[in-house]
């Protein structure tokens, strides 16, 4: 969000104002009086659009600022719910640049892209006019030396007079990129104002969820828990892999690409189920345990939209058999509260040991199917009738 | 023939004694790869027993491959430690370095990446399950038992679904299997493999499977339409899957594509390749091709 990433900005040297976080009406207002003036009062969620969607707005008083923040606050911006404003002051700038760096997947390295002509409407200007948007390659070897950023600054042309300020500010970014393991640094507005100062007027910052993990403890911070769907927050605590989507078919695999594709045959196989569709992706990786299992299974069956759960595993180092008893360890776990069908899919390692486990058992919840398309065509079947 | 990976690699491990090493060092070994030792500079001079082979632990890459001519590197590193380990292996200049570890910070990779550059090591990974050559040698976690020898040669950004399409394909075969890994910036991409599979004449046809995100799978459609002559029959996951971490403004320009799972499959389509909606009818695209051949 647009706070977090002025955070950050400020915490590495760059111009900008961190303003004041609200989440009522009435802290947006003190905030306001505190500043006088004119303010802006921001929407804070982790969406663009903010300004069209009216999350954005110049209040000229504190009354102003206290009724802006009231119409902001609780409404929703690309159907993510507003929790809290930024309050800062009005800064009108003169001019309005872009200014980004990122991972550039193609290149396999950085990128830095870079644009004098109009801030918020960058897209725009790069379909209609692209040569104004200048994409400067960064070595990831190198990194931005004061030459490199002096370079970019000259290459995207800023106004002469706006040149050491704008050297200076390329570098801290290139600071907060790298020190914060960023994917995205982006600054937009990045803003010239009166006097000829150049500010972060807002922005937005990616950070790679392996470098948090690995480096960045402190990072965990940034995260909002109540913005999560309370399903993906009852997972992230079990350490699933989880994603809520909107479907009446619960999803469990192994694996991020078999998931995914998983979810893929779920949805053609509804075409002919009356349209149902997988709810979730859920990825319990390489060592499906009963523990395991049994979170997964106790996450998805308390989505109210499931009702079937197709699990689909493919032995590669894990073995069928264990997955199996996952599944029999799992319904033991969760006793009356499993309630919903189970159609399971096992292949490949131990093979034979698993579906003999799930035989054994004959659940009344359970159904196998041998092959990934006929076992999706059984769940959706099972949705479709429930 | 194969790609990358024969009967005579000889292979080492960074990072054999530690758990995920040791465990799917056995498993290499089981598979009868040529595995010739490990790295550990803690452990250096001693021996591991693994899979009922007597593995000697060396202190650095370039005393392992001095002592045992080693022509490959499986890399088992904590995240942590990988850029490091790499770069270790790039120095001692290993032909083939495999990167099994997953959850590598993607700056790391981008420096290694960068590092390659004009040296004599192919890095495959991060975040992969590696590379086999069916009924010779294996560099990796994918299982030894699912497939054999054959005429197919598959290249795949995911793990299980390397596995599934082996699996799917057995009564064929392949010359090679090689994850490549799904991370935004890996060492081997779909086109080098695209190439090397084009270049190796026992490969006959081509199993590529992507998933969304990135535009690998669009520019490894140009590259079949212009340099590929061999049958590709492609998959790509991920069209029911919720639109992830966006770039912002600054990704959609710089893809000039949107990364999704249909876009793929388009581009894949115009270059003449065969697209399947489901592993299944993927598998039973390349089945047609490999009887009419």
């Amino acid at each position: 969000m647009e706070f977090q990433a002025k955070e950050l900005f400020a915490k590495h040297g760059v111009v900008t104002t961190l303003g004041v976080v609200a989440e009522t009406p009435e802290a947006a207002r003190a905030a306001a009086e505190e500043m006088g003036g004119v303010t802006v009062i921001k929407a804070q969620v982790k969406a663009g659009g903010r300004g069209k969607a009216g999350g954005v707005k110049i209040a000229k008083t504190a009354d102003e600022a206290e009724s802006y923040a009231r119409d902001i606050i609780g409404m929703e911006i690309k159907g993510l719910r507003v929790n809290r404003v930024l309050v800062t002051p009005a800064t009108p700038p003169v001019e309005e640049y872009y200014f980004s760096f990122l991972l550039d997947r193609s290149n396999r390295s950085h990128l830095c892209i870079a644009s004098v002509e109009g801030g918020v409407e960058i897209e725009e200007v790069a379909k209609t006019n692209p040569d104004a948007v200048k994409k400067i390659p960064v070595d990831a070897l190198e990194g931005v030396t004061p030459e490199k950023a002096a370079a970019i600054v000259d290459e995207a042309k800023f106004p002469a007079e706006l040149r050491d300020q704008a050297i200076e500010m390329v570098q801290k970014l290139w600071q907060v990129y790298v020190e914060e393991d960023a994917t995205l640094v982006e600054v937009n507005p990045l803003a010239r104002l009166e006097g000829d100062k150049l500010e972060a007027l807002d922005g937005k910052v990616s950070l790679d969820e392996n470098a948090s993990e690995v480096r960045h403890p402190e990072h965990a911070q940034f995260e909002i828990r109540e913005e999560a769907d309370p399903l993906e927050a009852k997972a992230k605590d079990k350490g699933l892999n989880y994603v809520k989507l909107d479907g009446q078919v619960g999803i469990i695999g192994n694996g991020a690409g078999l998931v995914m594709s998983t979810l893929d045959v779920v949805a053609y196989a509804g075409e002919a189920h009356g349209g149902v569709k997988p709810a979730n992706f859920l990825d319990i990786g390489g060592g499906a345990n009963a523990q395991v299992m049994a979170d997964g299974l106790d996450v998805i069956i308390h989505d109210e939209q499931v009702k079937s759960v197709f699990v689909n595993v493919f032995g590669g180092i894990t073995a069928c058999d264990e997955v199996a008893n996952g599944i029999k360890g799992a319904l033991e776990i969760l006793g009356d509260e499993a309630t919903k069908p189970l159609v399971v899919r096992l292949d490949g390692n131990n093979v034979d040991k698993g579906r003999a486990i799930l035989d054994e058992l004959n659940h009344p919840l359970v159904t196998q199917v041998d092959t990934m398309d006929g076992a999706a065509d059984k769940a959706a079947e099972l949705a479709h009738q429930a | 023939m194969s790609i990358y990976l024969n009967k005579d690699s000889k292979i080492i491990v960074q990072g054999m004694t530690g758990g995920m090493g040791a465990k799917h060092t056995t498993l290499m070994v089981e598979s009868g790869a040529n595995i010739v030792g490990g790295v550990n500079a803690r452990k250096a001079g001693t021996t591991v027993e693994l899979g009922g082979k007597e593995l000697p632990v060396f202190g650095t890459v370039e005393e392992a491959m001095k002592e045992t001519g080693a022509d490959v590197s499986v890399a088992f590193v904590p995240p942590a430690f990988t850029k490091d380990a790499c770069i270790e292996a790039i120095d001692a200049e290993i032909p083939l370095l495999v990167v099994i570890t997953e959850g590598v910070p993607v700056l790391d990779t981008a420096e290694v990446v960068a590092y390659l550059e004009g040296k004599s090591t192919r890095m495959i990974g991060p975040n992969c399950p590696g590379i086999i050559t069916p009924d010779e040698s294996l560099a990796g976690i994918t299982p030894h038992t699912i497939a054999g020898k054959g005429p197919v040669g598959l290249v795949s950004k995911s793990g299980t679904l390397t596995y599934q399409m082996m699996f799917e394909l057995k009564d064929f075969g392949f010359t090679t299997a090689i994850g490549i890994g799904g991370d935004p910036i890996i060492g081997t991409t779909h086109i080098d493999a695209l190439e090397a599979f084009e270049n190796d004449p026992e490969t006959k046809a081509i199993v590529m499977i992507g998933e969304i995100g990135g535009d690998a799978e669009e520019r490894a459609a140009a590259y079949i339409k212009d340099h590929v002559t061999k049958p590709v029959v492609g998959y790509v996951a991920g069209f029911t899957a919720p639109e992830g971490k966006t770039m912002g403004h600054a990704g959609a320009i710089v893809s000039g594509s949107s990364g999704t799972a249909q876009a793929k499959k388009e581009a894949l389509e115009a270059a003449g390749v065969k697209v399947g909606k489901t592993p299944s009818e993927t598998a039973e695209l390349m089945r047609e091709i490999l009887n009419s051949l």
